[in-house]
């Protein structure tokens, strides 16, 4: 039985279309991302979902419910907003139990889920406090309980990590995953970060234009993107696209390496992030295209610096240069072989000794 | 340096300060000054009265009259304009077509003058040609002498006010509510809470701190707009619509007796100050201020 099910849903602001013809199911206990850049629909999505916009067509069903056009109070969803809109004049226990008092739930039962969340997100300490006297992480966390207590089959969240800062965004996305998978809660999650994504879904729906991109676990969007939008999506830095006539190249910086023999480049830039060097290395055999290679540890180049450059052949990915779509539908084999994987020796990586 | 500073402060203070001083101060403290002393007669100086003209005042019915009236006038048109006020910012805040049309209908009595807004409704009550009387005759009902009746002359009075002063409100509670967090009640609409409950548990609550605002400013306005007398009434018939700062007014200026008028003064003053001392007082405790 699959829980949410979203069939034909568009949403159109006269001439714009914000959200077309988008379909996709959530299971029960699942955590889907919906992913996808500023302005490619998703928090159009979810709330039209949540009932707080109206779908120009389609069809939106809980566990087999119609709820496209029943009031949000009445679908049974809990939802976490990305600013958290608690209540600022009530005390934390108050903003918890808000729905709860709403819907007529007995005192004592209030008092016990109350007692069950507040320990469950660490709240227990400030339950008589107001928002305006919490962190930003403990507002997250007061956001999240208010959710947890209604006990709804399904819970949206709109990107609700996005005003932490960094820290505190890695520590809450471990919480979040953990939480979620030991209340067995089902959840959509709205997010441009495609690392959040990544890290806590089980599935990911990439939309572009109002469009599904691509589907899948984010093993799938990342070995095998059904696009040239997933495959510059997903992924820091994004994959290269190498023009080659009417097709598309694709291949990861973190699967190029150097190599004794191989592809010529030259070194046109070097951009160190700690754990690893991002070179812009340009292919000379290619139009001098840019190709981005990533090298553990600090291995600045000096620019001009000649390479030779490889990858294996089941790290590379083909698309239609005119659609964008990849072209090898089968299972990328390694009896394909293009021109340019016969450049590739099987030799290791060696990342020390470069220059 | 630090001198510098304190001299830079003090003269940035000073334009208003003099204002104030010159005519808001001073004049306050020979209020209570003139308060003390009997009229002059001639050329003779004054002569200090003590609590006289207090004691005078005590036994003066028309005061008592004029300070029920106005505690009436207050009791009334404050809490009546307010509401108005609170249900017509909340309509006009919806997505309703015209509703800027809406709001600037609701906003004109308040920038009319008093003075040409008592004459428009003047012509509304006169007894003869008067709107409200003809429709009543339409229902068979005999007309009302609305402001020659001595029961009538204050509730047409308030009525007014109420029509005039809740167009100036609803600019306030407007713009707070245009100042509250629409996800806010996304979440409570979410959480199932019904119309009557968010407007309860969210809107009311958080429109507080506008709420005193408002009600400090509606309370001083009862004590201190009585521009409309002066065209309706008169503060007649035989004192039943009379305000006290009207009545003030009258001792100064009619009977020349300006040493009673500055004791009534005070007492006006000593009563606005308690007045907004306890709103603040008790109301102030209850608010959540962003």
């Amino acid at each position: 039985m699959s829980q949410l099910q979203v069939q034909g849903l568009c949403k159109a602001w006269g001439e714009s279309r914000a959200v077309s013809e988008l379909n996709f199911s959530i299971e029960p206990g699942e955590f889907v991302a919906l992913l996808g850049p500023s302005g490619c629909g998703k928090s159009t999505t979810l709330k039209m979902i949540a009932g707080l916009e109206e779908p120009t067509s389609g069809v939106i069903s809980l566990n087999d419910r119609d709820i496209t056009h029943l009031a949000p109070g009445k679908r049974g969803l809990a939802m976490v907003f990305q600013s958290y809109a608690l209540f600022p004049h009530l005390s934390v226990a108050e903003n918890i139990l808000f729905g709860l008092k709403a819907r007529r739930v007995a005192a004592d039962e209030c008092q016990r889920r109350l007692k069950q969340v507040a320990e469950l997100v660490d709240l227990g300490a400030h339950l008589n406090k107001k928002p305006g006297q919490l962190s930003g992480g403990q507002c997250q966390r007061v956001a999240l309980a208010r959710a947890i207590v209604a006990e709804a089959p399904l819970c949206l969240m709109d990107e609700p990590l996005s005003n932490l800062d960094a820290k505190l965004r890695n520590e809450m996305r471990a919480e979040l995953r953990a939480l979620q998978q030991r209340l067995g809660m089902t959840v959509l999650y709205v997010t441009h970060d495609q690392v959040e994504a990544m890290s806590m879904a089980d599935r990911i729906l990439l939309l572009n234009k109002g469009e599904l991109a691509q589907e899948g676990t984010p093993e799938a969007l990342y070995n095998r993107p059904e696009n040239t939008f997933v495959a510059r999506f997903i992924g820091n830095p994004p994959m290269n696209l190498i023009e080659q006539g009417v097709t598309l190249l694709g291949v990861r910086p973190e699967h190029v390496y150097t190599a004794e023999q191989g592809m010529s480049a030259r070194v046109a830039g070097c951009d160190y992030h700690g754990a690893d060097t991002i070179i812009d290395a340009q292919l000379p055999e290619f139009g001098n295209q840019i190709v981005k290679l990533r090298k553990p540890g600090h291995q600045v180049l000096p620019i001009g610096m000649e390479l030779k450059l490889g990858w294996q052949p089941e790290h590379e990915h083909r698309f239609d240069k005119a659609s964008g779509q990849r072209l090898d539908s089968s299972l990328a084999s390694p009896s394909t072989k293009p021109s340019s994987s016969s450049l590739n020796n099987p030799s290791k990586t060696e990342s020390s000794h470069v220059g | 340096m630090k001198r510098l500073s304190w001299l830079h402060a003090w003269l940035m203070l000073l334009p208003a300060l003099a204002m104030l001083m010159a005519f808001t101060h001073i004049p306050a403290l020979t209020t209570i000054w003139h308060s003390l002393f009997y009229p002059a007669r001639g050329s003779e100086p004054e002569e200090f009265a003590g609590l006289d003209n207090y004691r005078m005042m005590l036994d003066d019915d028309v005061f008592w009259q004029a300070l029920s009236n106005n505690l009436w006038y207050a009791l009334v048109t404050v809490p009546a304009s307010m509401v108005l006020a609170l249900a017509m910012a909340l309509w006009v805040n919806g997505k309703i077509r015209g509703r800027g049309a809406l709001r600037l209908a609701y906003f004109t009595p308040t920038m009319l003058p008093m003075i040409a807004v008592a004459n428009i409704w003047l012509f509304f009550y006169s007894p003869e040609i008067g709107l409200f009387n003809k429709v009543l005759g339409w229902f068979g009902v005999a007309g009302i002498n609305w402001l020659g009746d001595t029961d009538w002359a204050l509730p047409s009075l308030m009525l007014m006010t109420i029509w005039k002063e809740a167009g100036f409100f609803m600019i306030f509670y407007l713009a707070a509510l245009q100042a509250l967090d629409r996800d806010i009640y996304d979440a409570a609409a979410l959480e199932g809470a019904s119309r009557w409950y968010r407007f309860r548990r969210l809107t009311l609550p958080l429109l507080m701190p506008t709420t005193l605002f408002v009600l400090v400013n509606a309370v001083l306005n009862a004590f201190k707009l009585v521009d409309h007398l002066f065209i309706l009434t008169k503060g007649g018939p035989n004192n039943a619509s009379n305000l006290l700062l009207y009545y003030i007014y009258e001792n100064a200026f009619s009977f020349f007796d300006a040493n009673y008028a500055a004791t009534l003064t005070v007492v006006l003053l000593a009563m606005l100050i308690l007045l907004a001392l306890l709103q603040f007082g008790v109301l102030e405790r209850r608010i959540h201020y962003r």
